[in-house]
């Protein structure tokens, strides 16, 4: 592969999308397959071979266009008209409304809304446009470009001073500067280097990264072709959940078209840089979305997280040099490097740089996927956006960054979304999975059921998070059955900070997050909970004294 | 040649001492005499950060670090003992009390079991914290040994030196979070594990009375590790 055939590619693919009149765009990601798109997409190429307009009119599978919660969605490309809810029968009104440029009016989705207006589109920008399941139109997007770009044009030193340029910091959660995790990987010695995309998305509610990989699987590929050659890595490791079934399918796809058009593979662009890729499923443990874990599981062993330091950019995979990225860290470096570290820094807020994507999910008028700038207010994604709360009910609070995150009450809604802020308060940014809740939903409920994902998902490792998640969860159910005293809450309380210090890894240490963060802003529902103190429980200590001894 | 050995001066608990590059913060203060509690750790095993009762302060380090597999670097300084330390350590050794089902007083490893003895030396007198008392089976088909899971602390001494130093790996552990269990092969009875060469070092290196030599009374069941290091020192000689 060379530039001129890149080129070439790209040529080809506009001139043959230029031969075509109109351009249906079936969304064929997760969430619209469910509700039948894939029974639309057949219907409306029968219509448009009905009508005779095949010579004419495209009937595409494209990704996510975001707003899952009116799929199954139908985008006209050329006449920027978008249909909700089209059900195979609706097919013929579509295509009869093509001739006529007169939307369907029951159908049609407005465009202008805030959901659609607001968004800044960086990771998902090829998201619902083209067919994820074919190279040739990601390169014709320009993809592969900023891959051939770094390779013959800049040294790896430049690549990651370009990273550390757009201020990225890592997508998965934590916020770990980019380009400093690169260079650290960069800079560790030893022959072999990998490098991983960790696509174990398990947050409940979120589903930013499987939407990507259904919907624009080459640009991760891309992003981290560019970091094996930043860092000097020759082999890479995607980990996906097995959950994922599309993902995968499309994921195994776009690996054998960049091998077989030679952007992975030996000598990529005629450079010494040799890059492959394989996938690596996931067996369904949460915990394994953590970089130590995910590693042992990679290597065939329990998956089980190991004592940092040593992190895996001195020695993970085999012991050997790892950089380990999340999906949308990565699906974030072809633009870096196609338009500059400056230009993705002016995105943003001071500390926390470019776009981030979050998944609006719980009491929220409009549930679906959004990227926005960082700095954005909470409110204006839960009530502009996200078109408020169903039903006429009040907002109560809105949990991120999944079970490791917390409860942002209403008195923050005006805070900025960017790391530190979220952290201020109590939360973290997490992956970007967004749950809002309405008045119905009672703290002490959403407590105990982040703290059973977390018991559950523990991998009975070390003691704090093993038994010390069973045990505040065995509280929180005492609570909700009214049998818990004041006692009870303060040892709940002496729990949490037990088990977020002492804990080995993130699960554990973020665990009581959910319990702290209710316990700060929604007190009163607990000591609501309560009962008077009575005799009993003394006597139930006096039992363990007991055995103790 | 060897290759030549880092060395580095680091402070523990305001004490001034001197460790090599690949010795952990434990190696050092056990070197100079400073007791840190533990309990997965066993000197000739590979480093295991589990039972989180070697956790020390760092300075400058926001997190609290597992001593037993953590490196000392040149002027750290290691706070091995501090009040907040002490009650999390307390609180270790209370949820494991209250984990499975530990009663000392009928317990064939009373007097010489490693959990009793650290709820002794960190002054342990009640349990705060409910206790489950989970339904769990006990393993007695072996012909030398029993496996009892009611008294299992999921140190994993035993799955290490198994696999680490009789190279068997016959035991592991399987299921999650508080599910997780002590298992023979792919889950059988002792007896009719076809890796097992019977040679009973899991036996001597358990904390507790989880693993015991059948026919031993609560007298004798004296646990002996410290043919460990002996034998790790010996086969890497060999190498």
């Amino acid at each position: 592969m060379t530039a001129e055939e890149l080129e070439t590619i790209a040529q080809e693919e506009r001139e043959a999308c230029g031969r075509k009149k109109h351009h249906l765009h079936v969304c064929m990601a997760a969430g619209c397959l469910s509700s039948c798109s894939d029974r639309v997409k057949d219907a409306l190429e029968a219509q448009v071979k009905a009508a005779g307009l095949e010579e004419h009119c495209q009937v595409k599978p494209v990704g996510c266009m975001g707003l899952c919660a009116a799929g199954p969605l139908v985008s006209v490309a050329d006449q920027n008209v978008m249909y909700k809810e089209v059900t195979p029968d609706d097919a013929a009104d579509i295509v009869g409304a093509l001739k006529t440029q007169q939307p369907v009016q029951r159908l049609h989705c407005r465009m202008d809304v805030p959901f659609f207006a607001r968004q800044k589109k960086i990771v998902l920008e090829n998201c619902g446009v083209i067919d994820p399941e074919r190279i040739e139109e990601y390169i014709a997007a320009g993809g592969y470009t900023a891959l051939h770009q770094a390779l013959t044009s800049m040294n790896t030193a430049e690549v990651i001073a370009e990273v550390s340029r757009s201020g990225l910091r890592g997508r998965g959660g934590a916020g770990y500067p980019t380009g400093l995790k690169w260079s650290m990987v960069a800079k560790a010695g030893g022959a072999t280097k990998y490098v991983i995309c960790n696509a174990d998305e398990g947050d409940p509610g979120a589903f930013m990264d499987r939407s990507v990989l259904e919907s624009d699987p080459h640009r991760v590929l891309e992003g981290m072709a560019i970091a094996a050659y930043a860092v000097g890595a020759s082999r890479g490791y995607i980990y996906v959940r097995a959950e994922y079934p599309l993902a995968v399918k499309r994921l195994k796809i776009a690996i054998r078209q960049a091998e077989k058009q030679g952007l992975l593979g030996h000598n990529i662009f005629g450079t010494p840089l040799s890059f492959e890729i394989d996938i690596r499923l996931g067996a369904g443990a949460y915990v394994c979305g953590e970089e130590t874990a995910l590693i042992a599981s990679i290597e065939g062993e329990r998956g089980q997280p190991r004592p940092r330091p040593p992190f895996p950019a001195e020695s993970g995979l085999w012991g050997a040099p790892t950089l380990i990225n999340n999906v949308e860290t990565f699906a974030n470096i072809p633009p870096i490097i196609r338009q500059g570290g400056q230009w993705y820094a002016a995105i943003g807020t001071e500390k926390s740089k470019g776009t981030k994507t979050f998944a609006l999910a719980g009491k929220v008028n409009n549930t679906g996927l959004i990227e926005v700038p960082m700095g954005i207010t909470l409110r204006e994604i839960i009530y502009d956006m996200g078109g408020g709360i169903p039903d006429g009910k009040k907002f109560k609070a809105v949990q991120t960054g999944g079970p490791s995150g917390g409860c942002i009450p209403e008195q923050f809604l005006d805070m900025p979304v960017d790391y530190d802020s979220l952290v201020k308060v109590g939360s973290i940014m997490g992956s970007g999975g967004m749950i809002i809740m309405d008045e119905t939903s009672s703290m002490v409920d959403v407590a105990r059921y982040f703290m059973e994902f977390c018991m559950t998902e523990s991998c009975g490792k070390c003691v704090p998070c093993r038994v010390g998640t069973v045990q505040m969860h065995d509280l929180l159910t005492k609570i909700i059955d009214r049998k818990a005293t004041v006692r009870d809450l303060a040892l709940l309380e002496e729990l949490c900070d037990m088990v977020r210090n002492t804990s080995l890894c993130g699960l554990g240490q973020n665990a009581p997050n959910a319990v702290l963060s209710t316990l700060r802003y929604f007190r009163n529902e607990y000591d609501e909970l309560l009962v008077e103190d009575d005799a009993e429980p003394a006597l139930a200590d006096a039992g363990a004294k007991e055995n103790a001894s | 040649m060897s290759a030549p050995t880092t060395v580095v001066s680091l402070k523990i608990d305001g004490k001034d001492v001197s460790g090599r590059a690949d010795e952990t913060i434990l190696d050092v203060a056990s070197e100079n005499k400073i007791h840190i509690p533990t309990l997965c750790f066993l000197e000739g095993l590979s480093g295991w950060g589990a039972c989180r009762l070697c956790l020390v302060e760092i300075k400058g380090s926001h997190k609290l670090l597992s001593a037993c597999v953590t490196k000392v670097a040149e002027g750290m300084e290691v706070t091995t003992d501090s009040p907040r330390l002490l009650k999390y350590r307390r609180m270790v050794v209370q949820l494991l009390f209250a984990e499975r089902n530990h009663v000392c007083s009928v317990c064939v490893s009373n007097g010489h079991c490693e959990l009793q003895n650290l709820a002794q030396v960190l002054g342990i007198t009640h349990i705060d914290i409910p206790y489950r008392y989970p339904t769990l089976p006990f393993d007695a088909s072996h012909d030398l040994f029993r496996l009892d899971h009611n008294r299992c602390v999921l140190c994993t001494r035993c799955v290490r030196v198994c696999d680490e130093i009789e190279g068997a790996h016959t035991l592991d552990v399987m299921g999650r979070g508080i599910d997780c269990r002590v298992i023979i092969d792919l889950n059988e009875p002792w007896g009719s594990s076809q890796t097992c060469t019977t040679c009973g070092k899991c036996v001597r290196v358990c904390p507790t009375g989880a693993l015991t030599r059948k026919g031993t009374g609560v007298a004798e069941m004296e646990k002996d590790d410290q043919f460990l290091p002996y034998l790790t020192r010996m086969r890497g000689s060999q190498s």
